[in-house]
């Protein structure tokens, strides 16, 4: 059995140090160490999207980084979108028209949309449909969601 | 979660000699760990059986991407997202675009790299047929020293490739000699993005008075390694192109690849798929 | 109060916890000193366990273990036949049937055990298809491997076909389907001998579990507690299996006397929990020249793997909807469910419904075709209207009129100029697409079976605070369908009150009824109609109490709730089932009125079809239904956008591969379901013809959308390239043998 090693990084804004096996997923210390449950595991293999954080202003899949890779990261969680005072225009958005029934994948998808408009702020249906190809939803069939990334791009 | 994490090893060198020199005192005591799209997934199934590995992944020497009259050289750590945003590699080297663009979803672009897909060897993987029609070089680096070899041989069988257990894939490059080419790229995989391909085409021609002048012709998913198919290149070259170039072809395919079946598709399928592909390619070539 | 919420698109009630990550699914609650809990098992399909050993360099005496013998109550999963055993004791009849439980709190060192018990098993013959079980190569169930038959038999069909000039017959095949709810199966229990049981899950029926773990734990009812978390997802994944692993946590924790957490991962979920019955359907159709129907003879069988759990009403409900909405004097419907060496199928969305739609709405296209009549012609002169009985000789009392539904199908997929357009498109051959379209006609039961609805006794509680604010006490779970949202809006209606006076109590046994599990399409239809009933229980006391009049303001309404509960103390009540008049069921002859009210529709799908990859994909989809009244618009397009999505899954994406009983392809990038970049635009309408019991007029609709997709997906196709398609998953490789076989017609040269 191998130590444990201390790593340091940003999440949502705080400075955070850790103390965790090197392979540990990033999922799991997002979850545990630091009881931000809001990024789920829906997967474990990369395919889901469920797990999906911002690192270093990419999204990522938090259950295939291990935190040792994370040193000087700056994260971003679902817990980290919303600001003080208001929800982000895409969480509002999915609010309003639908886009999360169940709310499994809802952290991701939001993530990766927060993520999309950051990059283009008037993507096309396409630019949607690419953009959220990683994040899969059983329940919504994904009209409401692509509704929903529009409409967040309108406000 | 099935991986024992507390069994496994990461470290983290602060520079690429430095990982040289672990690599080079232990030898095969040590691998690489990249983006963690592959390694990680075997992890979590329980099915890691290597438990050491040096952290690259910030390793900057590894990410440049660099441009000569007479290549592009890509750092082995360069991810899918950065082929992607790199225009001249869209200019010159479209059908590495088109790979990196269907391989996972976002999430994986950013993190997956092409060193990393090159050495875990997978058959079905995107990118390298690309590379083998691209004429791709890579560069093997040991503390003593590097050596570039052709890609193309690279693979010798499943999972099995020329790679010291000292050596480090540190850079890929790509002859810019794709002017006057026509590149055709096709993935067929069970859905439109996050999918393992059942058959991979990526195929690279140049013609002369409606004949092929030369070509290049590589496929994933139809044998153990990623292949350029060599014997229908040379019975396709110097062709008219024609219907019975189409039929040579095909013919000729039909001989050269061996797909099996597998969870995911058929040996039968794979094999019509790609001749189709093959000649959809040639006939594309032919009005182009 | 001038607002009617009834109809208005209210956002999502429990939306901004889900946006923001704050909802708490089973996974994300901790307890102090809870230990986490896997379960091992069976490696063979069937056999006799001879030894289990615990190798490797394990602290073994550091872990709970947890075997049959440990089980306090009965070893078996209260539900219809108590044959499903909660672990294994000597035989095992399914690969990935749990033998033992395995606690610990290092989450890690747990797996490692887990891997190091060796199950000895001295295998006996299994069997995995249909004709194996109904053949009997090997009795593995009962005396005759047949957990459930039914026949219905209308009119005399022996007689009847001397009367065709055409008999068609047809055979079809649906495989199995994995739910795949983004959230796994997870549940965490607190046991205690001298206290009893609380469990935490995601579930869809708390009652049903409850039910199971009083009697497998041998304790009074009122100490069993359960308790439903933030559910992921459940699409029928989650409506009886619950009850094994919440029994499992409990058990573990039972012997440990610590909290026990056990979740699921993917690959376990996938290859051990309950998927969609497979099935095979035999169609023999008597019709006249006219094109008229006067025998349908219908042969349906389902494999309901190695135990009994739900595949009766599974059976009953695929037989019931498998003549569909056409009338037809004679019909006679055989049908069987049947025991194999898999693991157990159970409940999925339309239970039953899809499978004998899919061979019935193929079936309709091959007989239009062989009498020389277009597929919705052929329907046209034989849909069922008001005042003409189903197969189970059920009136049909209400104005249905499927040719308006078909006529404004067509309309809103502009069908007839896209078909005559593919023509000429795919003689063009400009690109390696084939272009076609097709529908599908069908009618969907909501609620339970006959006489089911009577037989739950669904209740529902109501209770005002002294502030006005209305609690709404029933065991309905939100799954994501939007019973939270629903139930608040037609509380909301019946007392004229702001949606947001309305709360609806997180289902736990403790506090709520039993109104019946969250499954049939039941929830807004019968659920709903109870929670009108309660809350206007409410109003009708603070007004027979003298403190509250008619055409009272909000204000006024709080006022009167904290007079009411200052004289009289708690304002409470409940509502409990009542079924409409005139629904008589006989569940000998299987005959009568299955269900309280149909809901209709027509589905259209456009696909294109790659002559290079043989892939057929589906580019535009026109969903159009009867559904009652719309409670709210928004939830209720999504129900529908999210069944056609699972649909188009089943029938080009979702392949269960079989290996010796097990699902090899246990992993979500080998067990495919469509990214955002796979389904096309899906467009969704509704019709309303309100049915007297429902609230405001509301039909069930719930399962409705995974009944149309398939038999249009593959109508579409054969339109496409002239090639027909028996069954479904439909994947290129199955294409492409058909369709390359020197035997295959194509319609162009």
């Amino acid at each position: 059995m191998t130590d444990k090693s201390t790593i340091s990084f940003t999440v949502n804004g705080e400075s955070t140090t850790v103390d965790a096996f090197a392979m540990t997923r990033l999922l799991d210390v997002l979850r545990e160490d630091l009881q931000l449950t809001g990024t789920k595991e829906g997967c474990g293999e990369g395919e889901c999207g469920a797990c999906t954080v911002i690192i270093d202003g990419q999204i990522v899949n938090s259950c295939l980084v291990p935190v040792a890779q994370t040193n000087g990261a700056v994260i971003t969680t679902i817990e980290g979108v919303a600001n003080e005072e208001r929800l982000h225009d895409v969480q509002q958005a999915f609010i309003d028209h639908g886009g999360a029934q169940c709310g499994i994948c809802t952290p991701g998808m939001v993530l990766a949309a927060v993520d999309l408009l950051k990059r283009n702020k008037q993507p096309t249906e396409s630019d949607i449909r690419t953009a959220l190809a990683g994040n899969l939803c059983r329940c919504t069939g994904y009209m409401k969601i692509f509704e929903s990334v529009v409409r967040a791009c309108q406000k | 979660m099935r991986g024992n994490v507390p069994g496994y090893q990461l470290v983290t060198p602060s520079s690429l000699a430095k990982a040289l020199d672990v690599l080079a005192d232990q030898p095969g005591v040590w691998k690489p760990f990249a983006g963690g799209t592959d390694l990680m997934v075997l992890l979590e199934s329980g099915n890691l059986r290597h438990r050491n590995y040096i952290n690259i992944w910030n390793l900057k020497e590894l990410r440049q991407i660099s441009v000569s009259n007479d290549y592009v050289v890509l750092g082995a750590l360069t991810t899918y997202t950065d082929v992607q945003s790199n225009p001249i590699l869209h200019q010159e080297f479209p059908m590495l675009c088109q790979a990196a663009s269907e391989t996972g979803g976002l999430a994986i672009q950013n993190r997956g790299t092409l060193g990393g897909n090159i050495v875990n060897a997978s058959p079905a993987a995107d990118s390298p047929p690309a590379l083998l029609a691209y004429d791709a070089e890579i560069e093997l680096t040991a503390s003593t020293g590097s050596r570039w070899i052709p890609y193309h041989g690279f693979h010798t069988g499943y999972k099995q490739m020329q790679i010291r257990n000292d050596e480090l894939l540190t850079n890929i490059r790509l002859p810019r000699k794709t002017n006057h080419c026509y590149h055709y790229y096709r993935k067929v995989g069970t859905r439109k993005a996050q999918a393992i391909s059942k058959v991979c085409l990526a195929a690279v021609g140049q013609k002369k008075n409606n004949q092929i002048a030369d070509l290049r012709i590589a496929f994933g998913s139809v044998a153990p390694i990623v292949i350029r198919c060599t014997k229908t290149e040379d019975a396709l070259r110097g062709q008219q192109l024609d219907q019975s170039a189409i039929r040579l072809g095909r013919q000729s395919l039909t001989n050269e690849i061996t797909p099996i079946d597998d969870i995911r598709s058929t040996a039968t399928y794979r094999l019509r798929v790609a001749t189709n592909l093959l000649a959809d390619f040639l006939e594309k070539l032919q009005s182009h | 109060m001038t607002n009617h919420p009834i109809g208005k698109p209210f956002p999502r009630k429990e939306g901004r916890k889900k946006v923001t990550g704050q909802a708490l699914y089973v996974d994300d609650l901790s307890f102090p000193d809870m230990l986490h809990g896997v379960t091992v098992r069976s490696p063979a399909a069937r056999g006799k366990i001879k030894n289990i050993s615990f190798g490797g360099d394990v602290p073994w005496d550091e872990f709970i273990v947890v075997t049959a013998k440990d089980i306090p109550g009965a070893n078996h999963v209260a539900l219809i036949l108590d044959d499903q055993p909660y672990l294994a004791d000597a035989v095992v009849n399914h690969p990935e049937e749990p033998v033992l439980l395995l606690a610990h709190e290092n989450k890690y060192l747990l797996e490692e055990a887990r891997r190091q018990v060796r199950i000895a098993i001295e295998p006996l013959p299994p069997i995995f298809s249909i004709d194996d079980s109904l053949n009997k190569k090997e009795i593995i169930w009962g005396e005759d491997n047949v957990f459930k038959k039914f026949l219905v038999d209308k009119g005399n069909v022996d007689e009847a076909w001397s009367q065709a000039d055409f008999i068609v017959e047809g055979e079809y095949q649906t495989g199995a389907q994995e739910q795949l709810y983004i959230e796994n199966n997870g549940a965490i229990a607190i046991a205690k001998p001298s206290e009893g049981v609380t469990v935490w899950g995601s579930m869809q029926c708390p009652y049903y579990v409850h039910k199971a773990l009083v009697k497998l734990f041998a304790l009074p009812e009122h100490q069993i507690r359960v308790i439903q978390t933030e559910t992921g997802g459940g699409f029928g994944g989650k409506e009886e299996y619950p009850s094994l692993i919440a029994g499992h946590a409990a058990l573990l924790a039972w012997k440990a006397g610590k909290p026990v957490k056990m979740i699921y991962d993917r690959a376990e979920d996938m290859v051990a929990t309950t998927k969609r019955h497979p099935s095979r359907t035999h169609h023999k159709t008597g019709v006249t020249k006219a094109g008229k129907l006067v025998a349908m003879e219908i042969d349906f069988v389902i494999d309901g793997g190695a135990y009994c759990t739900l595949s009766p009403v599974v059976l009953s409900r695929g037989t019931i909807h498998a003549a569909g909405p056409y009338v037809c004097p004679n019909v006679r419907i055989n049908s069987k469910a049947v025991a194999t060496n898999c693991p157990p199928h159970g409940a999925f969305r339309g239970f039953g419904a899809p499978q004998s739609i899919f061979a019935l709405e193929r079936q309709m296209d091959k007989v239009a075709k062989v009498i020389g009549l277009t597929p919705e012609e052929f329907r046209r002169r034989n849909f069922i209207r008001e005042g003409q009985t189903t197969a189970t000789s059920q009136m049909v009392r209400e104005p249905v009129d499927m040719n308006h539904l078909l006529d404004r199908a067509f309309e809103l997929s502009d069908y007839h100029a896209k078909r005559e357009r593919f023509v000429n498109k795919n003689q063009n051959g400009e690109t390696s697409l084939r272009h076609g379209i097709g529908f599908a006609s069908f009618m969907h039961g909501a609620g339970f079976t006959g006489s089911g609805e009577v037989y739950l006794q669904s209740v529902v509680g109501a209770e005002a605070t002294a502030d006005g604010m209305i609690h709404v006490l029933a065991a309905s779970t939100e799954i994501g369908q939007g019973t939270n949202t629903i139930f608040s809006q037609i509380a909301s209606e019946a007392l004229g009150l702001d949606v947001d006076m309305i709360e609806i109590e997180q289902p736990d046994t403790n506090k709520v009824p039993n109104s019946g599990p969250t499954v049939a399409s039941r929830t807004s239809m019968v659920v709903g109609k109870l929670v009108e009933s309660a809350v206007l229980g409410l109003k009708q006391t603070l007004i027979g109490s003298g403190t509250l009049s008619d055409g009272y303001s909000q204000a006024e309404f709080k006022k009167g709730c904290s007079e009411y509960i200052a004289k009289f103390g708690p304002l409470k009540t409940s509502a409990t089932y009542q079924p409409p008049p005139n629904v008589h069921w006989d569940d000998e002859k299987y005959q009568g009125d299955a269900y309280g009210a149909f809901a209709w529709a027509v589905y259209v799908a456009e696909v294109s079809f790659d002559e290079l990859t043989y892939e057929a994909r589906v580019e535009n989809f026109v969903a159009l239904q009867e559904v009652g009244r719309v409670i709210n618009p928004v939830l209720a397009a999504g129900q529908i956008e999210g069944g056609v999505a699972q649909a188009i899954g089943f029938t080009l994406f979702e392949n269960v591969v079989w290996k010796d009983g097990r699902m090899a392809n246990n992993q979500m990038t080998n067990y495919i379901i469509p990214t955002p970049a796979d389904i096309p635009p899906i467009k969704v309408f509704f019709e309303e013809t309100p049915y007297a019991y429902g609230p405001g007029g509301a039909k069930g609709i719930g399962e409705l959308p995974m009944d149309g997709a398939a038999p249009a997906i593959l109508n579409a196709i054969e339109n496409a390239i002239g090639v027909s398609f028996t069954c479904v998953p439909l994947m290129p490789e199955l294409l492409m043998e058909k369709i390359t076989s020197p035997a295959a017609p194509r319609h162009d040269a």
